[in-house]
């Protein structure tokens, strides 16, 4: 007892582990396994590729578990097997390299996945193997003998089913000592890749002998799923099935999440003595941060789906289905996924473009997912559609305010092909990249593996709402609420909150703003809803409620009946027509209203001058396509 | 070693379902080292799954996995198939 004491608060530093291995290799589903997903995610120094360690008790040892991006070959190609490759050999300053190496290989592709371990192996440093899925090659029909590997390559290999928890107490005790570990007499040859193979090729027939047999389900599985026909059918499908769930299953907890935080506010004002301070926690803090925490259901639902056809093995096969039309606009399938998470959010979007090899075709993907029509349009998008275009029936279930909302969403995924292909012939020209995708077997995803990435994709929304959100919500509280008017005993509570708006600094700076956009059909007031969503687009809805006064900023048909009641003071005619209504959709399918975007951009591309670049190239986008669009519907006489 | 008779073709020539033995990777600039870090080297087998339905790109069983690579990057592979 005491002797374990000592050796957990000894001087002994804790021993660094790393591993290392494919994608789809189960490394990650290992990681948690190991560590019961605990893991403090952070970057590696200077770079912003996700650096994922956890701390692990291995008996009576302290150690620390890395879990390294996944790379096919340490001669690195993205930005993420570079780090990877770096880390292990010691070439990353700041990242000290790791005791011992925990190389991890698919069972069932060893003839592949070998080759990586060839070239770990030329490292010299103390390696031990972990071989997954062995379960999936006996139900296969195949056979491994894990010893006589073992044998063959002079180190030690241990063989796991990483979701069931097979193989990981042996694997612990084998972790514990590495200074134990035998190394092989001779390194295999790693430089020359012909070699590497043989090398492989040797080993695999010494060992193994046949090829795992392929996996039958996954074959019958691709016959439909990669058909000509069928297959962009259930394509198509699995796409109309994303948005309508989003839009249906996710509405009901959205409108619990609105009806509580309006209730709050009430109570809020029932329990606090009324003031200024209140005022700033009630429609500043809590209509701020409340009006952008609604759509946390729609992201964990559309994260959660989009997760999940990952895991299965679907997205891949999307990726190879839709290759091609990504390839006209100068990008590649692997560009897809990236995409497709942009219907939630761009930041999640921008992040998993690490995985795109290409550094032209990466930054053509950062460039434009923000165009895809994000939840934060949303809100917006909800808003004037159901102030402003008639609920008229077209077709069958079909009204025209679907249509127009599937228009917006058409239009943001056009102009990011469109932007794509500008971008790919003139700024980013350059020789199309090669395109590597791997299919693996069709599986089911391990629950935890789903949730743990479910809930990252959520935790970044929450910080969001947190921190930019919580703060843009207290200045724009701020801009609207001072200088203080002096209360006018010959006005009722709504005049005297319109004048407050008018002399207030938001107010002023609205007018300051009337002559740039009076041209697309907005008023100061829709100036100050423009200037406060540059920080989050959804910040336009609760500061219009704001602005309007109504009782209640969360309550759209309020606000929806005050921008109908709005006169013109002068004609005494509606300030906000159709063919406003329909310049200002326009104006958020293009323009980037959206800080955390531009800050993760700059991150993520190393420099301020692509988010500048895309900044003001859909801001001039936004308003020319508005100007024409409020043009051509005042024409029609909308 | 028998002599077998077998035809050197272009990997891109391949059609769904045949497959072959690699003689050559050549020459693609920046992919070749790419393919040859998967296995694609001298005397490896592989076979042609499918093609996407826009004609591009492809799937090849090489190794035991299953890959997804546009024409382009097959171009400077080359397959001896039997005759």
């Amino acid at each position: 007892m005491t002797q374990a004491l000592v050796d957990l608060e000894g001087p002994r530093p804790p021993l660094r582990l790393a591993l290392l291995g494919s994608p789809n290799s189960g490394k990650t589903t290992l990681f948690n396994g190991l560590t019961g997903s605990r893991a403090k995610v952070g970057n590696y120094p200077g770079v912003t590729v996700e650096r994922r360690e956890s701390k692990l008790l291995l008996g009576r040892r302290r150690a620390r578990l890395l879990d390294l991006p996944g790379t096919y070959s340490l001669s690195a190609a993205s930005p993420d097997e570079e780090i990877a490759t770096r880390v292990v050999t010691g070439n990353l300053p700041g990242e000290e390299p790791p005791d011992a190496l925990v190389a991890v290989v698919d069972g069932t592709t060893l003839r592949r996945g070998l080759g990586l371990v060839a070239q770990v192996l030329a490292l010299g440093r103390p390696t031990l193997l972990v071989v997954t899925m062995i379960d999936e090659i006996r139900a296969r029909g195949g056979k491994l003998d894990l010893a006589a590997l073992s044998r063959r390559l002079g180190i030690p290999v241990a063989g796991v089913v990483g979701h069931r928890g097979v193989g990981l107490d042996r694997l612990r005790r084998l972790l514990e000592d590495p200074e134990r570990w035998p190394q092989p007499a001779e390194p295999p040859p790693a430089d020359d890749p012909a070699e590497r193979f043989a090398w492989v090729d040797a080993l695999f027939r010494q060992v193994v002998g046949a090829e795992t047999p392929e996996d039958s389900r996954t074959q019958r599985i691709d016959r439909v799923l990669l058909h000509p026909v069928a297959g962009s059918l259930v394509f198509a499908a699995v796409m109309v099935f994303l948005f309508q769930s989003i839009f249906t299953w996710a509405v009901p907890a959205m409108d619990a999440l609105d009806q509580g935080f309006s209730e709050l506010g009430r109570l809020s004002r029932l329990v606090l003595p009324a003031g200024l301070l209140t005022d700033l926690w009630a429609d500043g803090i809590l209509a701020g941060v409340g009006s952008v925490l609604v759509f946390l259901p729609q992201i964990v639902l559309l994260f959660t789906l989009i997760h999940f056809l990952e895991g299965v093995g679907y997205l891949g096969r999307a990726a190879f289905l839709v290759d091609r039309i990504l390839g006209w606009v100068g990008l590649q399938g692997r560009c897809f996924v990236s995409l497709l998470s942009a219907y939630a959010c761009a930041i999640p979007a921008i992040m998993s473009t690490r995985a795109i090899r290409s550094p032209r075709e990466r930054l053509a993907t950062i460039l434009v997912s923000p165009f895809m029509t994000c939840s934060a349009r949303l809100p917006v998008y909800t808003l004037l559609i159901a102030a402003f275009v008639p609920a008229t029936t077209v077709w069958g279930p079909l009204g025209l305010q679907g249509l127009v909302m599937l228009g917006l969403y058409l239009l943001g995924a056009l102009t990011a092909l469109g932007s794509a292909a500008l971008l790919s012939s003139t700024l980013l020209r350059g020789s199309p990249s090669s395109f590597m995708m791997e299919l693996p077997p069709y599986r089911f995803p391990s629950v935890r593996v789903l949730a743990m990435l479910v809930w990252r994709s959520a935790a970044a929304f929450l910080k969001r709402a947190g921190t930019i959100i919580l703060l843009a919500s207290m200045v724009i509280w701020g801009l609207l609420s001072f200088p203080r008017a002096t209360p006018d005993p010959a006005l009722d509570p709504a005049g005297q909150a319109r004048v407050q708006l008018e002399g207030s600094v938001a107010g002023h700076l609205g007018r300051a703003l009337e002559p740039a956009i009076a041209p697309l059909g907005y008023d100061w007031k829709i100036g100050v809803g423009l200037i406060a969503s540059l920080a989050a687009r959804e910040i336009f809805v609760s500061t219009l409620a704001q602005i309007y006064a109504v009782s209640d900023p969360e309550d759209y048909d309020g606000l929806r009946n005050a921008l109908h009641r709005e006169r013109d003071a002068a004609t005494g005619r509606p300030v906000y027509s159709l063919a406003t209504a329909l310049s200002l959709l326009v104006f958020f399918v293009f323009a980037l209203q959206c800080t955390s975007t531009i800050a993760i951009m700059g991150r993520e591309t190393g420099s301020w001058r692509w988010p500048a670049l895309a900044f003001a190239y859909m801001l001039a986008l936004a308003w020319g396509a508005s100007f024409v669009t409020y043009r051509v519907a005042q024409a029609f006489g909308l | 070693m028998t002599m077998k008779s077998v035809i050197n073709k272009r990997l891109a020539a391949l059609e769904p379902g045949e497959g072959g033995r690699i003689v050559s990777v050549a020459g693609a600039p920046g992919s070749e080292g790419r393919l040859a870090d998967l296995g694609f080297v001298s005397g490896t087998d592989l076979r042609v799954i499918r093609v996407a339905p826009l004609g591009d790109p492809v799937e090849i069983e090489i190794r035991g996995t299953r890959l997804c690579l546009r024409r382009r990057d097959l171009e400077q592979i080359r397959v001896e198939v039997p005759a």
